[in-house]
């Protein structure tokens, strides 16, 4: 029977098919952990007497509340060290392999994961965060869950869990210059809205989707939770392939052959139909970004403020009339008006080394505006040192920027990198919520180019505002 | 888990969309390494910032049905949102719509998460705001939620529904088909991953 690629994926992980109205029972592949999801759930085995059942399909690491400077000291916020011994307590009681912060393997789980190759296509991940959808990149089914899910797959290995709905998102057409992953799925959530998902994982597809990088993918399939939906999936290619061989823990010899094999039949049937379908244009995009309090609440950086009267739904011009006054905006302000204080460039959603360099390309050979404070934070200990071993470090550092250890850091502001009250970030993050980078914070989510381009001028910038020097033409679409 | 038949409590009026995890309970309440306390996070910044802020009304304050307008709970998996609930005292959320994170998380701790119609959450929302502090009682054998002289319909899937009436722990449920899982394991090809022994980048 024909099928999508999320319909063959959840095929093969039944593990027993639910019976009156029962959800089925899903084999999970690989559950990755942190500190801030999981003391909960290694306390719920204790107390009842369990075991992990596959310690060799679960992997921790550091990464949500950990100091982004200073790591060799002992974490100064005691209940941020607690949370993290606890994690290391549990690992080493249980068995569980974990990278500690200093770890080489270190950053957050959304792109160590990928790093070692554990993310491979066709498999299923899951994860105590939301962000799991990242690794729907690869062509697996990967989605956050809660910390009850997390002691329910640490026991079982599986999951009770009812089928989803499927969504194509069909992007055709290839990006401008200075267009980017991070502009495609904004615009998407911005379409379909913060619940337009919602019951759906979303399938990615179309010619613009082929031509990103495995790392712009992620960027991609990362924000899908910002569109409600559990999951965002992209059918593996060559361009995955390539990506996955040659890493630690990536199949080799036979067993490559093999899985390549069974890979290249991850992709949606010619003849299969999808619940719903959404197509997009990307010749027509821009660079797109966040003027609400939800990632939805955007629009390309050209336009200007909108108006709460301009939205003819209840609910959304409510939406948008807290959203202006929390994030202080008036109606009309063109939207490279708006002047910030913080350029965050880091996080799962644009914390790769990709990410990095299509941020220091912006940077190189310009100087920060002097009222922004720049924080430069990767993706995880390799990737920082990478970019050092590229030279990248220098240009932050030379251009004003702070360059700093890996970790989730101001995307959620749970470590001391936060917003002060009133105090307005460009953040290549992935949620723009009240408060979500520190209590009063406003933040409006960017792409790493546009984050570079207003670390420049001080305003929500692209990098074709930079004048002569900026060379645009130079600019490739980057991941 | 309790198990849960029907409850009787004051309606919380809460006339917002997208109440996001973030404002449910922010991260840096999310430090904790219990289950239990995490009552002062709940809607720390809307608490703390807005006297008008329906819980910091007095007929509200020991509401334990809150009544929330489309898309409660997006964002973050945090099961700690759910535990916020709960230890405030909150035994049901009423919505049209319900981010799916969080409603199966609801789900595994005994709080029901049931889906209005546009309409009904109109009128819900009508009733709790003319006369605060009006009781709501949550049927969850007949899916209904009476609130002064009005009845609404509001949906929770059947399975859902059946575990949190028997208040029945779901690792117990599914370890009862232990030899399937071990079954399924022995069909897997020896190229998926594993995480051990430990590999890195330097280690060939």
């Amino acid at each position: 029977m024909a099928g999508t690629l999320a319909e063959k994926v959840w095929a093969d992980h039944v593990v027993r098919r639910g019976e009156n109205g029962e959800p089925d029972l899903l084999y999970i592949d690989l559950q990755l952990l942190h500190e801030v999801t999981s003391p909960q759930a290694f306390d719920g085995l204790r107390q009842e007497g369990r075991a992990p059942r596959r310690i060799d399909q679960t992997i921790a690491t550091e990464d949500h509340n950990t100091p982004t400077i200073d790591i060799d000291k002992p974490i100064a916020d005691i209940t941020s060290r607690t949370q993290i011994n606890t994690l290391r307590r549990n690992a080493e009681e249980f068995g569980v392999r974990i990278h500690s912060l200093g770890d080489v393997d270190q950053g957050i789980v959304h792109v160590v994961g990928p790093q070692l190759g554990l993310t491979m296509p066709g498999i299923t991940v899951v994860c105590g965060d939301s962000h799991t959808s990242t690794h729907g990149a690869f062509g697996a089914l990967a989605f956050g869950i809660g910390t009850s899910e997390v002691e329910h797959v640490l026991a079982t290995q599986t999951l009770p869990l009812n089928p989803f709905k499927t969504m194509a998102i069909t992007v055709n057409g290839s990006l401008k210059p200075g267009v980017t992953a991070k502009d495609i799925i904004l615009a998407v959530i911005a379409k379909i809205g913060t619940g337009g998902g919602a019951g759906y994982v979303l399938e990615y597809r179309g010619e613009a989707i082929r031509q990103l990088s495995m790392e712009g993918r992620m960027t991609i399939c990362n924000m899908s939770i910002e569109a409600g939906a559990r999951a965002g999936m992209i059918a593996p290619d060559e361009t995955t392939f390539e990506y996955v061989q040659g890493r630690p823990h990536a199949p080799q010899g036979t067993d490559w052959d093999e899985a390549v094999a069974y890979w290249r039949t991850l992709r949606t049937d010619d003849d299969a139909t999808f619940d719903t379908e959404v197509f997009i244009d990307a010749d027509a995009l821009e660079p797109f970004v966040t003027w609400g309090t939800n990632p939805g609440q955007g629009l390309p950086l050209s336009a200007s403020v909108p108006a709460p009267e301009d939205f003819t739904d209840d609910s959304a011009r409510n939406a948008a009339e807290r959203a202006l006054e929390y994030m202080d905006l008036v109606p009309g302000t063109p939207l490279k008006d708006i002047k910030v204080d913080t350029v965050f460039m880091g996080s799962c959603t644009n914390g790769r080394i990709e990410d990095l360099r299509a941020f220091a390309s912006v940077l190189e050979g310009r100087r920060k505006h002097p009222d922004v404070r720049v924080l430069v934070v990767p993706g995880s200990a390799r990737v920082r040192l990478q970019a050092e071993q590229e030279g990248l470090d220098r240009i932050f550092l030379d251009f004003g920027a702070e360059w700093r250890q890996a970790g989730c850091s101001m995307c959620l502001g749970m470590n001391p990198d936060q917003l002060a009250p009133g105090e307005r970030a460009a953040s290549t993050s992935n949620r723009n919520f009240e408060g979500r980078q520190g209590k009063g914070g406003r933040t409006h989510l960017v792409s790493p180019v546009v984050a570079a381009a207003t670390a420049v001028r001080g305003t929500l910038s692209s990098p074709s505002d930079l004048g002569a020097d900026s060379a645009p033409s130079d600019l490739q679409p980057v991941a | 888990m309790e198990a849960f038949t029907t409850h009787t409590g004051i309606g919380v009026p809460l006339r917002r969309s997208n109440v996001d995890t973030d404002q449910i309970i922010p991260a840096v309440y999310l430090k904790r390494v219990t289950k239990t306390g995490f009552d002062d996070g709940l809607f720390n910044a809307w608490r703390t910032n807005d006297p008008e802020f329906v819980l910091n009304q007095p007929a509200y304050a020991k509401g334990s049905v809150l009544v929330a307008g489309p898309d409660f709970g997006t964002g973050s998996s945090r099961e700690h949102a759910v535990w916020a609930l709960r230890d405030y005292g909150f035994k049901a959320v009423l919505s049209t719509r319900f981010a799916e994170i969080f409603r199966g998380n609801a789900g595994k701790q005994g709080l029901v998460a049931g889906i209005l119609s546009q309409d009904d959450l109109e009128q819900l929302w009508k009733i709790l705001e003319e006369n605060p502090g009006t009781e709501v009682t949550v049927d969850l054998e007949n899916l209904q939620a009476h609130a002064g002289d009005s009845t609404f319909r509001f949906e929770v899937d059947d399975y859902t529904r059946w575990r949190l009436m028997e208040g029945l722990d779901d690792i117990g449920l599914t370890l009862r088909h232990e030899q399937d899982i071990t079954d399924f394991e022995a069909t897997r090809p020896s190229w998926m991953p594993k995480t051990l022994p430990v590999r890195t980048a330097d280690s060939d």
